[in-house]
């Protein structure tokens, strides 16, 4: 028997396996196929304060081993979420939720975190903070230590909860922003979020997404999620969750050996609904191939001997 | 949604980019026309989601464009391939609605596809609409003898007038009296021209995206509609005119 629970910051899941936000919407459409409850937890699609529309058709390409996505943080609003959406989440799903808070100031960050103090199912607050900062000239506030380090430092006041700041890889040194992260007390961080990129219609001429760019997801990624992830374990001792390209049982044991303590599955979940149950049933087999039987031992352990 | 192998039984070319596919597996999940299913293919990191052309209980009948590799690579597997796919996805046309109207099918190109499966279900319960197809040319046009044996009122619009009428379906459209209500399928500016005939009163406009789940996960192929964003995979692709905003 394999113990496959994993603490996130005092937060216990019963696996390390973690639907990504924004591949998962509010869970409604996965639990008409399987039960939530297998899951460790799942990290709801990014909720800011205002409803959102989200960038312009198209908003998805192709690439190598990938995709791209330019949804543009379309959601209804954390209102409308913490009012529709909270009371079905929790009956599909009893286990701790990761609810994912965007912001465009650190005042909607702040308001955001509040908001869901008193949302028992909201277990853990994963604080996206790959969006433009309006004050700043549009700058993402991760990719700046000083702008990440405010964000932290707005929602560590205002929520007893544990606060995992979600990181941006289109950075030159991302464990500078974890330490920054760290230093104003997040109690977790989780990366990566998506890499920027681009395609272009040969037809057309012109970037095949409306919005020119997108972030890029997929098994394509999971060299550089693995390698952010080394980086950011030996500069932090806080908690990670590591995202990026899982795709089976094997690269999440990858991804626990760099150093996550749990893992995020996004893109995986879209092309085959099914990739987060078949993961889970295939961790204990994993484990037993590499001689653990508590897979809390994977974590950092590519780091020793 | 289910997701299950088909099997390839066979491919035809219909003209210089258009194929018809036929699949043996279950088709359970597929309970309307203008619904559609999500094919993997190997190597290709996100599926391809085309339109159910027709229907038995252990026969899918795709038609096929080559818009790019993955479409190229599909409609040339052999016969016997496996596919994984998942199917029933989207809401699909609503006949009922149509009942006692003067109604009127309208596809253009490969948007034509989903009205077979339409005019079979229409026809089984009692209704007789009336069909308008539109195609660039009389070398690009197929399936026109399909629907000719079923003895609707047809016509057909090309843009070089090869058959048909010359010009758009929109110009066929025109010559219906008042108050049409359409089921229309085909490519964006051919919907929203129909969807601005001041003689079309109503009906469904299915319309297509660029997706990567097809199951509403994403939320990648969200249009605006009147009720806010809604997704092209799981709230349509069909949708009803007034809901539909450009």
């Amino acid at each position: 028997m394999v113990d496959l629970s994993v603490n996130l910051a005092g937060v216990t899941l019963k696996n390390p396996i973690i639907p990504a936000s924004g591949a998962f919407g509010y869970g409604r459409e996965f639990a008409e196929i399987y039960d939530l409850n297998i899951l460790g937890s799942f990290s709801w699609k990014g909720t800011t304060a205002a409803p959102r529309s989200g960038n312009p058709q198209p908003r998805i390409a192709e690439t190598p081993g990938g995709m791209l996505n330019a949804v543009g943080l379309q959601n209804p609003g954390m209102d409308a979420v913490i009012r529709e959406e909270v009371p079905g989440i929790a009956k599909l799903f009893h286990g701790p939720v990761i609810a994912n808070v965007g912001g465009f100031t650190l005042e909607e960050y702040a308001e955001n975190c509040r908001k869901l103090e008193d949302v028992e199912q909201a277990a853990i607050l994963e604080v996206n903070i790959s969006c433009p900062n309006v004050h700043a000239g549009g700058k993402n506030f991760g990719c700046d230590p000083k702008a990440a380090a405010e964000v932290t430092r707005a929602v560590r006041t205002v929520t007893k909860k544990p606060v995992f700041m979600k990181l941006t890889p289109n950075v030159t040194d991302i464990a500078e922003i974890a330490r920054a992260c760290e230093a104003e007390g997040a109690d977790g961080l989780c990366l990566i979020n998506t890499l920027l990129g681009m395609r272009i219609d040969l037809n057309t001429r012109r970037p095949i997404l409306a919005n020119r760019t997108g972030g890029l997801s997929g098994p394509a990624v999971f060299p550089v999620a693995v390698r952010m992830v080394w980086d950011v374990y030996e500069a932090v001792k806080i908690p990670i969750i590591g995202c990026g390209g899982v795709d089976s049982a094997e690269t999440a044991a990858e991804m626990m050996l760099a150093g996550a303590a749990a893992v995020e599955v996004g893109a995986a979940n879209l092309i085959d609904p099914y990739a987060c149950k078949t993961i889970i049933e295939d961790l204990p087999g994993v484990c037993k191939r590499l001689g653990v039987t508590k897979i809390s031992e994977l974590t950092g352990g590519a780091h020793h001997g | 949604m289910k997701q299950s192998k088909f099997a390839i039984v066979r491919t035809h070319k219909l003209t210089r980019d258009v194929w018809e596919l036929v699949l043996a597996g279950d088709t359970s999940a597929v309970t309307a026309p203008g619904q559609f299913v999500n094919i993997a293919l190997p190597g290709r990191f996100l599926r391809r989601p085309i339109s159910v052309c027709n229907w038995t209980a252990d026969e899918l009948t795709l038609l096929v464009k080559e818009a790019g590799e993955g479409t190229r690579e599909l409609v040339r597997m052999a016969p016997g391939t496996e596919l994984d796919v998942l199917s029933g996805l989207g809401n699909g046309f609503d006949p009922s609605k149509a009942a006692g109207k003067n109604t009127v099918l309208v596809g253009g190109g490969i948007g034509i596809a989903p009205l077979v499966g339409l005019s079979i279900r229409m026809r089984e319960q009692g209704q007789t609409p009336a069909v308008v197809l539109g195609y660039r040319s009389a070398e690009e046009s197929f399936y026109q003898a399909v629907f000719a044996a079923w003895n609707m009122d047809l016509r057909i619009a090309t843009e070089d007038g090869s058959i048909g009428a010359r010009g758009f379906v929109t110009d066929v459209l025109r010559d219906f009296p008042e108050d049409v209500y359409v089921l229309a399928c085909g490519p964006t500016p051919m919907l929203r021209a129909v969807h601005g005939l001041p003689n079309v009163t109503g009906g469904q406009f299915s319309f297509e995206a660029r997706m990567a789940c097809g199951f509403g996960a994403c939320v990648g192929c969200s249009i605006p509609t009147a009720g806010g964003p809604r997704r092209v995979c799981k709230d349509g692709p069909v949708f009803q005119k007034e809901e539909i905003v450009w």
